[in-house]
């Protein structure tokens, strides 16, 4: 079994997230089991496991969209507890399998993050981002008539505007074919280098973590089994059904 | 016809009563011909009726001369009722029976006080009550629609509502579309019933006043205040309890706790 600082990229990097112990039950059922992973700056994390194994659990905990029932969570070294909830989920947005999308135009959906804050932002800057997700002039569009894709690069563009540091995704492809996935990954690949941004990434696709990943993580029933899967031993294992 | 047999109210009364059970038990009857069971229901619901009516008429024949307080312990007594009946809708959602009661009691309390303090309403206990337990009956099922509505929308909308968090919304933010469709929804019957007032339906103080012989534009402009009233309180009584409710599907890290529905996660 590899070290698992060996292989990561930037071990001189600062931790942006850390758990400890991160534990969450529901009604007796143990959905994430002590659950304790480092992922350091500019690092993008895939995790894979079978369905159910608490994959998206787990995200959700990171967010604080759920409740964890013991355990820590750090955020730049800062106790999350610390953190209010909502700066907690701005500084690590998530995307999730499906878009979401708030009925109206995209212009409304990229606006919703900074205007929470009270913050309106300018049609340049909206432009800007929704060039970044190749929806340039797509501002006005009734979002009811996008198509799936260019629903999902609508949520992504909406999670970027907040600015986050680390970016939480959970199966954000899955719902795509696979040209809207390629589109997809590939302003993925481009932003986080842009943007310097740390990534946790679930995806049930191995092909796509092993494309997208700097680090492989393996999570199975609750528990994170493998912080760090060399490629040849994702091809070894049958994990994923 | 009846009054031919029948010369004392009372007896006169209790035949037309019959007469119409009479009536509902055809229908009942017509209905189980039609495979539709409702024999039970029906048969509890005339009998809950006739007594519930019968206690109160009697109960406002030893009271007709009473205070007012006694009226308005009434009123309480039955927002208390109204309550539990509108939080027996809204079960599973968090302290439904006090957010009902303060909806309730904040809708209806202010407007039949202030009605009866301007006159609107006249504070002889055979107007106060009956005027007063109408406008409670309305708040309370404008509550039961919008948290009904209010329940329906958030399970209906987990995902766009985790999202809305998920992007630093407030959880009032993040539900506030579904608490004004909520709103809106429970307040449609009402702006109905005000908009067809007249047409489609003389409803019951109009009719009440006809009846005992009042004059008809005097009645027809009573009804209409009757209404607005209604409507007034509704609108306080849903707007209160759909917002009251929206803060309490959340934990204090402002999570959504309420996951009933399809969209459990
Ligand atoms: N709120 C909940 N209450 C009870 N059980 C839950 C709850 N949420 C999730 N589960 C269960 O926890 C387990 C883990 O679910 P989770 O969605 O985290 O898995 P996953 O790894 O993301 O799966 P998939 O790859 O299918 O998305 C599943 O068995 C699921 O049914
Ligand atoms: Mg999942």
């Amino acid at each position: 079994m590899p070290e698992i600082t060996e292989s990561r990229p930037q071990t001189d990097a600062p931790p942006v997230l850390e758990t400890r112990h991160l534990r969450r039950e529901v009604g007796g059922a143990v959905l994430v089991d002590d659950v304790t992973i480092t992922v350091t700056q500019g690092e993008v994390v895939t995790i894979v496991g079978p369905s159910g194994a608490g994959k998206s659990s787990l995200l959700r905990l990171l967010n604080r969209l759920d409740e964890p029932s013991s355990g820590e969570i750090f955020l730049d070294g800062q106790d999350y507890r610390s953190i209010p909830p909502q700066a907690l989920r701005r500084r690590a947005g998530m995307l999730m399998q499906l878009a979401y999308l708030f009925p109206g135009t995209v212009n409304d959906n990229i606006r919703f993050g900074p205007r929470q804050q009270g913050k309106d932002l300018t049609a340049a800057e909206i432009e800007d981002l929704l060039a970044r997700v190749g929806l340039s002039n797509f501002g006005g569009r009734d979002v009811a008539k996008l198509s799936g894709g260019e629903a999902q690069r609508v949520a992504l563009a909406r999670t970027l505007a907040n600015d986050p540091e680390l970016l939480l995704l959970d199966e954000p492809t899955s719902a795509l074919d696979e040209s809207a996935k390629a589109e997809v990954e590939t302003l993925l690949v481009e932003i986080m280098h842009e943007r310097g941004l740390t990534c946790l990434w679930v995806t049930h696709d191995l092909a796509q973590a092993e494309r997208m990943a700097t680090r492989i993580m393996l999570m199975e029933k609750g528990k994170i089994v493998h912080t760090d899967l060399s490629k040849e031993e994702i091809h070894a294992q049958s994990v994923l059904s | 016809m009846l009054n031919q047999f029948f010369h004392d109210p009372l007896s006169l009364g209790v035949a037309q009563a019959i007469v119409a059970t009479v009536m509902a038990l055809v229908v009942m009857l017509i209905a189980h011909f039609a495979r539709i069971h409702l024999e039970r229901e029906i048969l509890i619901a005339l009998a809950r009726a006739f007594v519930q009516v019968l206690a109160v008429g009697s109960v406002l024949l030893l009271i007709f001369e009473g205070p007012v307080v006694v009226g308005f312990l009434i009123l309480g007594l039955m927002m208390l009722l109204a309550a539990q009946t509108a939080s027996r809708r809204a079960q599973g959602m968090p302290q439904a029976f006090r957010v009902s009661l303060t909806g309730i009691v904040l809708g209806a309390g202010p407007v039949i006080v202030l009605m009866a303090w301007m006159g609107v309403i006249d504070t002889k206990l055979t107007v106060l009550i009956p005027v007063g337990s109408m406008i409670v009956a309305n708040s309370m099922t404008t509550t039961s629609l919008a948290l009904d509505r209010f329940r329906g929308e958030i399970s209906s909308h987990v995902g766009h509502i985790d999202a809305a968090l998920a992007l630093g919304a407030t959880p009032k933010a993040a539900v506030a579309p579904y608490t004004r469709a909520a709103v809106r929804a429970s307040l449609i019957p009402r702006i109905d019933s005000l908009s067809s007032l007249g047409i489609v339906w003389i409803p019951g103080v109009m009719t009440g006043m006809l009846l005992a012989g009042s004059q008809p534009i005097d009645a027809a402009l009573y009804q209409f205040v009757v209404m607005a009233m209604i409507f007034t309180v509704s609108g306080l009584a849903s707007l209160i309890s759909a917002s009251l409710m929206s803060a309490r599907v959340f934990s204090p890290a402002e999570q959504l706790v309420l996951r009933t529905g399809k969209g459990k996660r």
